[in-house]
């Protein structure tokens, strides 16, 4: 188990946050629309929750921790090369987590509403076959790997034309 | 030495989550790498068989099994990703 529950780096224009902790989509997403200038028009925000399908009891989502948070920045950082952005903010959650409970959280803010949409979008596709996160559902009577989809790849690839 | 990592079900059928090895000389890349640890066998056969299942970060940048493996690289072997 991880001692540090929290791990945050941040440069001028982007979060990206590593985190065993809950937190609060809401207040989030209010303090991130606070810090913006005037001359940003759009925020964008998604938040993914753990879907509960067939008496899901819990996920442990493993990860590997000196890539998580440096691959993370990496998409940030590719996204900012491709769109006009403000800010961005990402956090993304390990350990065990019940249905309903917050995954991943993704903000961006741009002047223009296409920028931000779109950035949340390739931030969300990239992510998901990129970023060092494992899931493992647990039910009551086994527990299993989530295998990757390849409906994902096809969503990240999208984004290379 | 070269430091392995193991994630997921890599890691459960190996049976351990990290360890540190010096590898033979003829193990150039990450494909010699794999071809290497399968050959210690059990668990390692059984997780590292299938290469289409297996993603392969050296130094904590995905990487495909082309790449050099160097003396001090941290080498991370785990499935196709599932976060988000």
């Amino acid at each position: 188990m991880k001692l540090l529950s929290s791990r945050r780096s941040r440069g001028a224009d982007m979060t990206v946050r590593v985190t065993a902790d809950v937190f609060d989509s809401g207040a989030e997403l209010s303090r991130f629309e606070a810090k913006q200038s005037t001359a940003v028009g759009a925020v964008v925000s998604f938040l993914g929750r753990v879907r509960d399908d067939q008496d899901l009891a819990d996920i442990t989502l493993e990860h590997y921790q000196a890539m998580a948070e440096r691959e993370l920045t990496k998409i940030v950082a590719e996204a900012s090369t491709r769109w006009d952005l403000a800010d961005v903010l990402v956090i993304h959650r390990y350990g065990c987590l019940k249905p309903g409970a917050p995954i991943v959280f993704v903000a961006t803010a741009a002047q223009h509403r296409q920028a931000a949409f779109d950035a949340a979008n390739f931030l969300m596709d990239y992510l998901k076959t990129r970023a060092p996160f494992w899931k493992k559902e647990t039910r009551a009577d086994r527990t299993t790997w989530v295998d990757a989809k390849t409906s994902d790849d096809d969503a990240a690839n999208k984004w290379s034309s | 030495m070269i430091t392995l990592l193991y994630f997921a079900w890599v890691r459960e059928k190996i049976g351990l989550g990290e360890e540190t090895l010096s590898v033979p000389a003829h193990v150039k890349n990450v494909g010699d790498l794999i071809a290497f640890l399968i050959a210690r066998g059990d668990g390692y056969a059984d997780a590292l068989g299938d290469s289409d299942r297996l993603r392969i970060a050296v130094n904590q940048d995905h990487v495909d099994f082309n790449y050099p493996v160097s003396d001090g690289d941290e080498i991370a072997i785990f499935p196709p990703v599932t976060g988000g």
